[in-house]
């Protein structure tokens, strides 16, 4: 289990470092194998800097993040570093910039290799090559010896999901992997991210996108200018949103069977209907605090002002 | 009518040939009319919304012709479009984020602008002000420079100015895809809100997202490697569509306020055609299930139904 445990990010901004600003705030959840979580949030919300946070890529200012008990601040050393990447790669939003452009694109495989496989023999780690590729739907035939501009952004994105694969890794960090790509091929990667999943492991998908959190994850967190505001079960927080945040996102994506004025309309509906409300609302003026509520089953939600409507 | 484009061919340069960007789409947009234009990247949708307004160094007018309220545009003419640029046929651009110069507070900007046009700023600085108003901008934005503003606020001040002359046409170039959300759909809205108040007489919105063109568009117009697939009323194309492609790429795209679980989408297999070299008849042969013999010879654009058009032998 890849854990976040109240987990903060607070940079030091200004001249001298003089202001502090937190990025994000508190942050409490988890991502088992087996599993996708979606973790939705538009841009400034702090969603990029919680996976890579998870990555070691930025440190974490406060709380911890435990990958299966193992708090991942604690690993020093190249080689318990090296044991961790084993197990938990990241893929990015930008194919296209991934990739040195002068070398082929293929290189990826051989510098896993060197850092990884010194020892393995040529053909046990074609067969892995292979093998990886055959997961991710890529041809070997088409794909191997090949500069990144002869590939397309889905291939090259698949290529890096395979790259993954090839540590044998549990858990998977997808920072807007689909945003970039044309909506035909869009969807053969979310369905890829289910084949994984379905393989046992732990995906992070972290996207601006409402409909594709809905299509692929299990678990939804919503994250809000730093803080998660709402979070369960995918059917629960797409289905019964609690937190004025959720219901303005939802209200604001564009749907096929339903206009935005419909939609909003339904919202309000259920919102004037819904009696749970003041169970978790907040005077006005208080602060929310980080703390989620529970409100139903492993459906929780951030305490907010009262009155605070969908158009807050 | 509003636009009325026939049989246009806007071809690219490149050192190997020609690449048939755009090849004869044929169609007409009328008074009041605020057509999606939806495909994926390369099938020649931003070809043809630059097209209407410049062609650049790389593109080679080859044939067709476009005639907006019964004139005829030269787009062939670089000197000659400049009488109807930004006056009759004007454009937001995809980046307008970037689209402002940052060196000039963005009133200075949008008087010089208009100076350069032969339009006396004086003349239209109170609609400025009233436009700008009903956008939700403060007209102290003016005394900004673009650097100071958020990037929604910045892409409805490019929205003002590329309509403060009321054209005729405008294009809308992706002007939604940058922005968050809840941004969004606030930015699709005021579109439909400009249309309405008769700043612009119609409108094209370029997008790769029909769902959010569904919202706000009277008809979407469907374009596949450079050749037009559909063209039809908005509900009929997400309810009713005829094309294979159309009904392939809008049953792969996932949405809110439907629940999935394990249940899984079908992508379209394959990629668009290389257009430097085009296949002949129909272009999505290579990837659809329904093709067959008849499909070697190119599918003429039809009328099948009033305002529905297809190019397609099988949508019967």
């Amino acid at each position: 289990m890849l854990r976040f445990d109240r987990v903060s990010k607070v940079y030091n901004v200004g001249s001298f470092g003089s202001d502090r600003l937190t990025a994000v705030r508190e942050a409490d959840f988890e991502v088992r194998r087996g599993e996708v979580v979606a973790l939705i949030g538009e841009s400034g919300s702090g969603k990029s800097t919680l996976g890579k946070m998870a990555l070691r890529i930025a440190s974490v200012s406060q709380g911890t993040i435990t990958c299966d008990g193992t708090d991942i601040s604690t690993l020093r050393g190249n080689r318990r570093l090296k044991d961790y990447y084993r197990r938990v790669q990241g893929v990015f939003q930008d194919p296209f910039s991934s990739y040195n452009p002068v070398f082929k694109a293929d290189r990826v495989f051989a510098m896993v290799r060197g850092e990884y496989y010194r020892d393995v023999p040529d053909a046990q780690w074609r067969a892995k090559v292979h093998a990886a590729l055959e997961t991710v739907r890529l041809d070997p035939q088409q794909i191997l010896g090949k500069y990144p501009h002869q590939l397309s952004g889905g291939q090259l994105q698949r290529l890096l999901i395979a790259r993954a694969l090839l540590l044998d890794i549990d858990y998977l960090v997808a920072d807007e992997i689909i945003s970039m790509l044309d909506a035909s091929t869009r969807i053969d990667v979310l369905n890829l991210l289910g084949d994984l999943k379905a393989r046992g492991l732990g995906i992070l998908f972290i996207t601006h996108d409402l409909a594709l959190g809905n299509y692929i994850s299990d678990e939804t967190v919503i994250v809000h200018k730093g803080s998660i505001v709402e979070r369960g079960r995918t059917e629960k927080v797409f289905g019964d949103p609690l937190h004025p945040y959720t219901k303005k996102l939802l209200s604001s994506v564009p749907q096929f069977h339903k206009k935005w004025e419909e939609v909003e309309a339904e919202l309000k509906a259920r919102e004037a209907a819904d009696t749970r409300i003041r169970d978790y609302h907040l005077p006005v003026g208080q602060e929310p605090p980080a703390q989620l509520f529970e409100a139903d089953e492993g459906h929780f939600v951030q305490p907010f002002p009262h009155g605070a409507r969908a158009s807050a | 009518m509003s636009l009325k484009v026939s049989d246009l061919r806007v071809y690219y340069r490149t050192l190997r040939g020609d690449v048939h960007a755009l090849d004869g789409p044929t169609f007409t947009l009328a008074d009041g009319e605020i057509m999606g234009l939806a495909g994926e990247s390369g099938s020649g949708k931003s070809t043809l919304s630059k097209s209407l307004i410049r062609l650049d160094g790389r593109m080679r007018y080859v044939g067709g012709s476009v005639e907006l309220d019964g004139t005829e545009v030269p787009i062939w003419d670089d000197a000659a479009m400049n009488r109807f640029r930004f006056k009759e046929i004007s454009i937001i651009p995809q980046y307008s984020m970037s689209a402002m110069n940052p060196t000039r507070k963005i009133g200075v900007m949008i008087a010089e602008l208009l100076e350069s046009r032969g339009v006396r700023f004086k003349t239209v600085r109170e609609e400025l002000h009233r436009r700008l108003e009903l956008v939700g901008l403060d007209t102290e934005v003016l005394k900004r420079y673009p650097i100071e503003l958020s990037g929604g606020m910045k892409q409805r001040v490019v929205m003002v100015l590329s309509t403060i002359l009321d054209p005729s046409l405008l294009i809308a170039d992706e002007v939604t895809s940058a922005l968050d959300v809840s941004t969004q759909r606030a930015v699709a809205e005021m579109l439909v809100e400009f249309r309405d108040r008769r700043f612009v007489k119609s409108m094209v919105v370029v997008t790769h997202d029909i769902s959010l063109v569904y919202q706000i568009a009277d008809s979407i117009m469907v374009m596949y490697a450079g050749r037009l697939a559909e063209k039809a009323p908005a509900r009929t194309i997400i309810e009713a569509p005829r094309h294979p492609y159309t009904r392939m790429l809008i049953s792969a795209l996932p949405e809110v306020g439907v629940t999935y679980a394990e249940q899984r989408l079908t992508g379209i297999p394959g990629s668009p055609p290389g257009l430097l070299d085009p296949p002949k008849g129909c272009r999505f042969r290579a990837r659809c299930p329904l093709a067959s013999d008849e499909c070697a010879t190119e599918p003429p654009f039809v009328e099948v139904t009033p305002d529905h058009h297809v190019a397609c032998w099988k949508a019967e």
